[in-house]
């Protein structure tokens, strides 16, 4: 068993038989699917909406290498300097160069599950320089030094409670339970950041291609901030978030915001098309673009998973998932976690180190039941289960379906197999659930149902 | 009309009352039900696991002895699943490919067969007692069959259903899941058994034997006294 998949078993086994979390997951997650249906019965239809969202994605992903020159030209038109990233450390060797010729010490940052997949943080702070997130949720796991535990509700595991203990040890702010006091903590913390940062860094949630713009939506302001303050601006964002035309916004905010969080539409809603202009009375002097491969088009090589491109980090299949509000989003190990993550880690990380994502799963498909843009999720963790077998088939689990198929095949073995069984089941009784229970993975926590004394095929032939 | 039963290979041995009642209630309506014996297995544990050529091997044979049938009807939604979305994928491009497509066209899950196929909604059953539906989930989002059993249960007499809080989750199951992922699957299995309870039920009624003997298993565990039983039981109750 590889280490990461051990690591895997162990914190999903300790998460799962959490209680505590579990009813805390499931208090969050229940108040989001009370809005998300609200704001859902608020479309003339969400079906076709999602048909919609699904097509506009497709067009993007079809013809993505012109939707992203036009989109690079009418940046680089207004000034901007668009950077191309191959890979994680091209990325963040652009970013550090930046930041290195503006000699800047201290840089803000909106929210950017793109910045998390690069390890930029880590990179920019190795380097010595002061990284400071601005979303609330980032803020908190930030000064915890944990990795967000849900790609939109970063802090969704903690309580007041705990979060008030946080700010009281790391701020020394004084205890408290009330949220907004809380936040106005973080606030007041942060707004002397905005101030003295020299550079902001924001992720995207759509590029449109028709305009060359950066869109960002959040609901705390802080993301306008990390943007207008600082003198230099930079945007680090995946190639797939390409939306073809401006107008394909009306459909996507209000979506993302939906399904992502139960919400009309978010707070705050931006467009960034390049620096600040003479006569503008803010906005970044300086405005960088970096597009960030990192294996994306090797996805969009894959004619069957292509359609995991369309993803809009919403988080909305994380929110259904029932492994997810099981075992929570750090047990992943991984930027994204939850279904979305299952599907694409093999992608981006490697099949064979990640391919115990896609079969931790009941294949239950209330993931791809909610998913706005229509994403074959559930499919695609069978897909990766296949090519993982393929590629690297576990030999006593491919000799054990050969027999499987012998036996199934043939009435006779089968018999055999039905007798067997029978007799077997008084003597399963005598290790049942201990270490020498050849069935105790099943067995540890359930009762195995015992073979009819009279089975279906039995009865059959009886009756004719 | 002549039907041909599918009985999974759990069914088989653990629920043969659940055939057993697709049968008698089949023969009921004036259908004449056909099962092929040697008919085991439609090859899911293996096609979930990623073995799609040792899946193939299975299915192959599923298509061959169920190719004259005129309608095949399946205990369980997730078998349905498998033969009717799934063996057309696993076959594409393959010279089964066209087999594959005619079953899937002609194969049915019990509750659905008997509502959107037959149009029957009322068996004339009588079950007083009340009860609580989990909607399995293969039955639920591959075959998009959320109405038909609620449907039948809404004509049984005496019987009261109350729905569940989270009635469409997944009870954690999952076929090869429950034993590669225990304390995964175990968890999602106890979120599920609570839900049932707090519906102050007196059965978890689903028409997905897989699901009722994972509930039952947590069940009985737990010491609990809820009990798990299939539609079709209940509908071939008089």
């Amino acid at each position: 068993m590889s280490e990461i998949l051990k690591q895997f078993k162990i914190q999903a086994t300790k998460v799962a038989s959490d209680l505590r979390h579990r009813a805390l997951i499931q208090t969050a997650l229940g108040k989001y699917e009370v809005q998300r249906d609200r704001r859902k019965a608020a479309f003339q239809s969400w079906e076709e909406a999602r048909q919609v969202a699904a097509e506009t994605k497709w067009e993007a992903m079809q013809s993505l290498d012109q939707h992203l020159i036009s989109f690079v030209s009418k940046l680089e038109a207004r000034g901007t300097h668009v950077h191309w990233a191959s890979n994680g450390i091209q990325a963040r060797d652009i970013i550090l160069n930046i930041i290195r010729e503006k000699k800047a010490r201290c840089i803000i940052k909106s929210k950017a599950m793109t910045a998390e997949e690069i390890h930029l943080n880590e990179a920019m702070e190795k380097e010595g320089y002061e990284v400071v997130e601005s979303d609330l949720g980032e803020f908190i796991v930030q000064l915890r030094k944990e990795a967000p535990y849900h790609i939109v509700f970063p802090a969704m595991h903690l309580t007041r409670d705990e979060i008030s203990d946080l700010f009281h040890r790391e701020l020394g702010s004084a205890q408290t339970s009330d949220p907004e006091e809380l936040t106005m903590i973080a606030r007041r913390a942060l707004r002397k950041k905005y101030i003295t940062a020299d550079i902001g860094i924001t992720g995207a949630n759509f590029a449109i291609a028709e305009t060359g713009m950066v869109s960002i939506t959040e609901n705390e302001g802080n993301a306008r901030l990390t943007a207008a303050l600082p003198k230099t601006m930079i945007s680090l964002l995946g190639i797939e978030k390409v939306l073809p035309r401006m107008a394909d916004l009306a459909l996507f905010l209000p979506m993302l915001a939906t399904a992502g969080a139960g919400q009309p539409i978010t707070c705050y809603n931006s467009l960034y098309g390049g620096p600040r202009r003479p006569g503008e009375v803010d906005g970044p002097e300086e405005y960088h673009v970096v597009l960030l491969d990192n294996r994306r088009t090797e996805l969009l090589a894959d004619a069957e998973q292509r359609d995991a491109l369309h993803c809009i980090r919403c988080g909305a299949c994380l929110n259904v998932c029932p492994i997810y509000r099981n075992v929570g989003g750090h047990t992943y190990g991984t930027t994204y976690s939850g279904p979305i993550g299952s599907v694409i880690t093999p992608h981006l990380r490697g099949l064979q180190d990640w391919k115990h994502l896609s079969s931790a799963s009941s294949l239950c498909g209330a993931c791809t039941e909610t998913c706005p843009v229509k994403i074959n999720l559930h499919h695609h963790l069978l897909h990766n289960r296949r090519n993982a077998a393929v590629q690297n088939p576990n030999r006593l689990e491919q000799l054990a379906f050969r027999i499987f198929g012998r036996v199934m095949n043939s009435l006779a073995t089968y018999r055999v197999m039905r007798t067997a069984a029978r007799w077997l089941h008084p003597l399963h009784g005598l290790v049942k659930g201990g270490p020498l229970d050849p069935a105790r993975a099943w067995t540890k926590t359930r009762e195995l149902a015992p073979v009819a004394p009279k089975t279906f095929r039995e009865q059959w032939k009886n009756r004719t | 009309m002549k039907v041909t039963l599918f009985i999974p290979c759990f069914v088989d041995l653990c629920f043969p009352q659940v055939g057993m009642s697709m049968v008698s209630i089949l023969e009921r309506l004036g259908h004449q039900v056909a099962f092929h014996e040697d008919v085991i297995c439609c090859g899911q544990p293996a096609f979930n696991s990623g073995f799609w050529e040792e899946t193939r091997v299975v299915a192959r044979k599923v298509l061959q002895r169920l190719e004259s049938s005129d309608a095949v009807v399946i205990a369980s939604g997730s078998c349905g699943a498998m033969m009717k979305v799934f063996y057309p994928e696993i076959f594409a491009n393959t010279p089964e490919a066209p087999a594959a497509r005619a079953l899937a066209d002609k194969c049915f899950e019990f509750s659905e067969f008997l509502v959107n196929r037959l149009g029957v909604t009322d068996l004339g059953a009588r079950f007083p007692a009340k009860v609580t539906f989990h909607d399995g989930c293969h039955g639920l989002r591959e075959l998009g069959a959320k109405k038909p059993a609620r449907t039948l249960l809404s004509h049984v007499k005496d019987l009261t259903l109350i729905e569940m809080k989270d009635a469409e989750t997944c009870c954690g199951f999952g076929g090869t899941f429950a034993a590669k992922f225990p304390m995964i699957s175990t968890a999602m299995g106890e979120v599920k058994c609570l839900s049932a309870q707090d519906t102050g039920a007196d059965y978890i009624v689903s028409n997905d034997s897989s699901c009722l003997m994972h509930v039952q298993g947590l069940l009985d565990r737990q010491g609990k006294t809820v009990k798990t039983i299939h539609l079709a039981e209940i509908l071939a109750h008089a």
